[in-house]
C-alpha cells in the first residue's frame, strides 16, 4: 500500500477548546496517513477525541496546531469559505442521524451538494445514478418521513457519493439502526469502497463495524493508543 | 436559474409553516396597507381642497388693505374709488371685472327666528366673478346698486336655517337689524365645507350695505376687492396693472411701500397644497410606523427560523454551502415574506381607501382617495427593503454559524 499517495496525511494535529477559563486538550498531537482506497475505522471511548478528530478530517473545524493534507492539499490553514469548497469537492459525509432535509425528496437531498458545487446540467442524472447505486431507484420522489431508517441512511450515502469525493467520512453510520439494517448499511459502504475505490473513514465505537475495516486506529485521551490491521 | 431555485426553496420552507408565515405577512400587509390608504386619503384631501379653491372662481386677484410683509403704519382703507380706478379699461386692459366687497356680521330675523351671520355688500359683477348661478329669482343688478334697494340674495343653506326651506322664498321679507329686506333670489347650492360655505352667504347691494348695514367712518370703504383677469395668461399682467393703479390711487411715493396686499388664487392654492402635503407626509409617517413594526415581526420570526434550522444550516455547510449561500437562502425568505405582504397590502390599502371615499361621500364631504402609481411603487420598494433590512441580521447570524456547532445543535 505504500506505493500509493496518502489521501489523508495528518501530522501532529492538536486541538484545544477553551471552556470558560479551562483549556481542554481534545487532541494532543495525532499523526497518521490514510491511503487511497483504504477502509479505516477510528475507535475510542467517549472523551477520547474521536469526534474532534472526525471534525478535523471532515474540515468542519480547524485544528489548533499541526498539519492536515487532504488529497495532497494543505487544508489546516484554510478559511471558512475555502473549507466549504473542500468539503463540497473532497468529502462525502454520512451522519449517525442521517441529516436529510425533512421537506425535500430523496432526489433533492442527493442533489444538494451538487447545487452548492455549482453543478447545473447533469444534477438530476447524477443524483438518480447515485440513488440507483444505493438501490433506491424506486424511492426518488419520497420524502425522509416516508422512508425507513435504513432507507434514509442509503439516501445519505447516495448524497455522499454523488460528488465523487476523495473520502467518505461516516460518523457512527449504524448508530441509529437495528442490527440488520446496520449490517446492510455497512455492506453498502464497503461495496461503495470496492466499486468506486473511495477511501472510507468510519468513526465508531462498535467493534463489529470496526471489524469491517482494514485498519483500526484506537484513540485514548487525545492520542493514538494503538493501530491494528484487521486481517 | 439560481434565483428561481432559491425562491422555490424559500416558498417550500414558508409553506411548511403556513400559520407563522401568514401572521408574519399580516404585519407587513397592515403596514403597507395603511401607508397606501393614508397616502391616498391625504392626496384625495389635497385635491378636494384644491378643487374647492378653484371652484371659488378662476383667474381671481384679491386686493386687501395693509401689508403683512412690510411694516406700514395707518394704511389707507380700500374704497369704492379704488374699485372705480381699477375698472378703468384704459389703464387696466388685462382686468375683466372688478368686484368690491363690504362685509359685516348682522342679525337676521324672520317670523321670530333669528340668526347672526355675515352679510356681503356686492355689485352686480360679483356673480360673474364668483360664477354664482341662481336657483330662483335674480341676482343683484346695477339698478339695485344705484337705487340702494333693500333687497337680499341668499344661499340655500342660509334659507334652510332662517326660513326652514329654500323654495318659494323669493318675495318674502326678512329683517336685518330690524329693517325689512326683500329676498330677490336664492343661489344654487355649490357645496362646501363648514369652514368655507358659499351656500351660507347673504348678498345685498354694496351701496345699501355701506349706507345702512356696515357703517364705517370712511363712507365708501370696502373690505376687499376682487379683480378678475381676462384669462389665465393675463393674471400676471392684471396683478401689475392693479398694483400700479392702487399705488397711484393711494398716492404712494415711489419709495413708499404698498399699503395694500395683492394675492391671487395661485397663492392660496400653493398654501393649501403645502398644508395638504405636510398632512400627507404625516399620515404616511403613521403608516410607516406600522410597517416598521411589521418589519420587526419579520426579523423576529426569521431569528426563530434560524434557531430552529440550526442543524439544517450545519448540514448545508457540511455539504459545501458557503456563507453567501446561507445568507442568500434566508434573505430570499424574508424578502419574499415582505414582498407577498407588500402586494397584499397594496390591495388592502386600495380597498381601505375606497371605503374611506365611500364613507366621506356618504357624510357629505367630497373626498376621492387617489391610489397613485407612485404610492404603489413606493410601498413595494419599501416593503422589499424592509424584508431585506430586517432579514439581514438573522441571515447573517445563520451564515456565521460554525458547521460543527450547528451539526451538534439539538
Amino acid at each position: 500500500m505504500t506505493d500509493k499517495a496518502p489521501v489523508i496525511q495528518v501530522k501532529g494535529l492538536t486541538k484545544v477548546y477553551e471552556i470558560g477559563t479551562i483549556e481542554v486538550h481534545a487532541l494532543r498531537g495525532v499523526s497518521f496517513d490514510i491511503y487511497e482506497g483504504e477502509i479505516v475505522a477510528i475507535m475510542g471511548p467517549s472523551g477520547s477525541g474521536k469526534s474532534t478528530l472526525m471534525n478535523m478530517i471532515g474540515c468542519l473545524d480547524s485544528p489548533s496546531g499541526g498539519e492536515y493534507y487532504l488529497d495532497g492539499e494543505l487544508v489546516s490553514d484554510l478559511k471558512d469559505d475555502d473549507l466549504a469548497v473542500v468539503r463540497n469537492r473532497k468529502i462525502g459525509f454520512v451522519f449517525q442521524k442521517y441529516n436529510l432535509l425533512p421537506r425535500a425528496t430523496a432526489q433533492f437531498n442527493v442533489e444538494l451538494p451538487l447545487r452548492y458545487g455549482g453543478e447545473n446540467g447533469s444534477r438530476k442524472e447524477k443524483a438518480l445514478k447515485a440513488l440507483e447505486a444505493v438501490g433506491l431507484s424506486d424511492r426518488v420522489k419520497h420524502k425522509p418521513n416516508e422512508l425507513s431508517g435504513g432507507q434514509q441512511q442509503r439516501v445519505a450515502i447516495a448524497r455522499a457519493i454523488v460528488t465523487e469525493p476523495a473520502i467518505i467520512l461516516a460518523d457512527e453510520p449504524t448508530g441509529n439502526l437495528d442490527s440488520k439494517s446496520g449490517e446492510e448499511i455497512m455492506n453498502l459502504l464497503v461495496s461503495m469502497n470496492r466499486i468506486y475505490g473511495t477511501t472510507l473513514v468510519i468513526v465508531t465505537h462498535d467493534a463489529k463495524v470496526a471489524h469491517q475495516a482494514q485498519r483500526v486506529i484506537h484513540l485514548l485521551d487525545g492520542l493514538i493508543a494503538s493501530e491494528e490491521l484487521v486481517s | 436559474m439560481k434565483i428561481l431555485q432559491a425562491i422555490k426553496e424559500a416558498l417550500d420552507s414558508l409553506n411548511a409553516n403556513k400559520t407563522r408565515a401568514f401572521l408574519t405577512i399580516l404585519g407587513i400587509v397592515i403596514g403597507v396597507g395603511s401607508v397606501i390608504a393614508l397616502l391616498s386619503v391625504g392626496q384625495g384631501a389635497g385635491s378636494a381642497i384644491t378643487g374647492q379653491i378653484e371652484s371659488i372662481g378662476t383667474n381671481l386677484v384679491y386686493i386687501m388693505r395693509g401689508n403683512q410683509a412690510e411694516e406700514v403704519k395707518n394704511p389707507d382703507p380700500l374704497t369704492l374709488r379704488d374699485a372705480e380706478a381699477l375698472g378703468n379699461r384704459l389703464r387696466s386692459p388685462s382686468i375683466a371685472y372688478v368686484s368690491p366687497i363690504v362685509q359685516g356680521n348682522v342679525e337676521f330675523t324672520f317670523s321670530g327666528e333669528s340668526i347672526t351671520s355675515s352679510i356681503m355688500g356686492v355689485t352686480q359683477d360679483y356673480a360673474l366673478v364668483q360664477s354664482i348661478s341662481l336657483e330662483s329669482g335674480e341676482f343683484i343688478t346695477k339698478s339695485h346698486v344705484d337705487g340702494r334697494s333693500a333687497v337680499v340674495v341668499i344661499g340655500p343653506d342660509f334659507a334652510d336655517r332662517l326660513l326652514g326651506k329654500h323654495v318659494d322664498v323669493v318675495g318674502k321679507t326678512i329683517r336685518i337689524n330690524g329693517y325689512p329686506y326683500r329676498i330677490i333670489g336664492v343661489t344654487e347650492a355649490k357645496g362646501g365645507t363648514s369652514f368655507m360655505n358659499p351656500d351660507m352667504n347673504v348678498y345685498t347691494p354694496i351701496s345699501t350695505a355701506q349706507l345702512r348695514i356696515v357703517r364705517h367712518s370712511v363712507s365708501d370703504r370696502v373690505e376687499y376687492i376682487i379683480v378678475q383677469a381676462k384669462d389665465s395668461e393675463s393674471v400676471a399682467n392684471a396683478i401689475k396693472e392693479a398694483n400700479a393703479i392702487m399705488r397711484s390711487s393711494h398716492r404712494l411715493q415711489p419709495r413708499q411701500p404698498n399699503d395694500f396686499t395683492i394675492t391671487n388664487q395661485q397663492d392660496f392654492l400653493s398654501i393649501a397644497q403645502s398644508i395638504t402635503g405636510v398632512l400627507t407626509v404625516f399620515l404616511a409617517g403613521i403608516g410607516a410606523i406600522s410597517l416598521l413594526v411589521g418589519g420587526i415581526g419579520i426579523m423576529n420570526i426569521m431569528l426563530v427560523s434560524v434557531t430552529e434550522r440550526t442543524q439544517e444550516i450545519g448540514l448545508r455547510k457540511a455539504l459545501g454551502a458557503r456563507r453567501s449561500d446561507i445568507m442568500m437562502q434566508f434573505l430570499t425568505e424574508s424578502a419574499l415574506l415582505s414582498l407577498i405582504g407588500g402586494v397584499l397590502g397594496i390591495i388592502v390599502g386600495w380597498l381601505l381607501s375606497l371605503l374611506v371615499g365611500f364613507i366621506a361621500s356618504r357624510s357629505g364631504t367630497p373626498l376621492e382617495p387617489q391610489v397613485g402609481l407612485d404610492s404603489i411603487l413606493l410601498a413595494t420598494l419599501f416593503s422589499a427593503a424592509v424584508g431585506i433590512f430586517f432579514g439581514w441580521y438573522p441571515a447573517r447570524r445563520a451564515a456565521k454559524l460554525q458547521p460543527v456547532d450547528a451539526l451538534r445543535y439539538e
